[in-house]
């Protein structure tokens, strides 16, 4: 039973994901080229909602459902890997048109193709696990 | 217009970004955070790679959670897909459509190229090393920026910490390069 919610979330993003054509390989094609403002509009309005909602949480002092206070741990500092790694991410998310979200998103609208991208994409996270500490 | 009928056009952007946020807000209040590509770290650990890496060697139980929304993503699809849809292509804009075209992609039919994505073009060489090839990277690249659009685009720029601004740079970066160099050369 605990782990309803997290289902129940899981299935709204999906079906949000899926609805507002955010899986669609299409529409990373157009946000990449700066032919629309759906995919800007879409990632706009969460960051900016993001933003407000992260300040009233840390001006209000809010704690999570279990009493904890909530906390936003900084990442690392370090430029290369944020940057490089981002770079590489690009290259695939535009090749596939998918990010790790929709590409689960888009096995289950029934794309058979995606697993493929899956299966790699956790080989890829393996890869880096096995040479992470040679990497600058 | 019946609600169901609505349901079946594609959304708005504004509605998703919202619902994004809101899916993101109710990670937070359960005690975790909005991060979608450490599944796959998790992924490798529940298969045991931590046996012989130590990037794998982790409570990996306690990122189930996490692997749950994973499988209620997939869900959601299928329910988007079976009940949502009302069967249109994606309405992208004309530019992106002829842009395309010179690169041999035919106007959408749906919302997914067959020229990618259909069984015919998984079982060339060339069409599985496109998704094999993007999957590597999507993988690799996630782990080393420590996440993807999820962890740094959404809940990272929230936050405004800089590794995510250097992070969505380098995610630009390289999805221009390959749309405008790479696409050139390959299809």
């Amino acid at each position: 039973m605990k782990f309803l919610k997290f289902l129940i979330a899981g299935t709204l993003f999906g079906i949000i994901m899926a609805k507002s054509e955010a899986i669609s390989w299409y529409r990373i094609q157009e946000m990449f080229r700066f032919q629309s403002f759906h995919m800007y509009g879409i990632i706009g309005v969460a960051v900016v909602l993001g933003v407000v909602g992260v300040v009233l949480i840390k001006k209000l002092s809010l704690k999570d459902i279990t009493g904890q206070p909530i906390n936003f741990i900084p990442k690392e500092k370090a430029i290369v890997k944020y940057l490089v790694g981002g770079i590489l991410f690009g290259l695939g998310w535009a090749l596939t048109g998918a990010c790790p979200g929709p590409i689960v998103v888009n096995i289950g609208y029934g794309f058979a193709s995606f697993i493929v991208v899956f299966v790699f994409a956790i080989l890829g996270t393996y890869l880096f696990g096995v040479v992470k500490n040679k990497l600058p | 217009m019946q609600i169901i009928d609505l349901l079946k056009q594609p959304w708005h952007w504004a509605v998703s970004g919202t619902a994004i946020a809101l899916i993101m807000f109710s990670l937070i209040f359960f005690g975790k955070s909005f991060g979608f590509s450490s599944n796959l770290r998790t992924i490798c650990a529940a298969c045991g790679a931590g046996k012989n890496t130590a990037f794998f060697k982790f409570d990996w139980k306690a990122q189930i959670w996490n692997l749950v929304f994973l499988l209620g993503a997939i869900l959601g699809g299928f329910i988007a897909h079976s009940f949502l849809t009302n069967g249109e292509a994606v309405n992208i804009s004309q530019q992106t459509i002829s842009d395309l075209q010179e690169l041999h992609f035919a106007a959408p039919t749906g919302l997914q190229p067959q020229e990618l994505f259909s069984f015919e073009a998984l079982c060339t060489i060339k069409g599985f090393s496109i998704l094999a090839i993007g999957g590597l990277l999507i993988g690799f690249g996630t782990r080393y920026a420590g996440g993807c659009t999820s962890g740094h685009a959404i809940s990272g720029l929230s936050n405004l910490q800089w590794p995510s601004i250097l992070a969505v740079v380098g995610f630009f970066i390289g999805g221009l390069v390959m749309t405008y160099l790479i696409f050139p050369i390959i299809f």
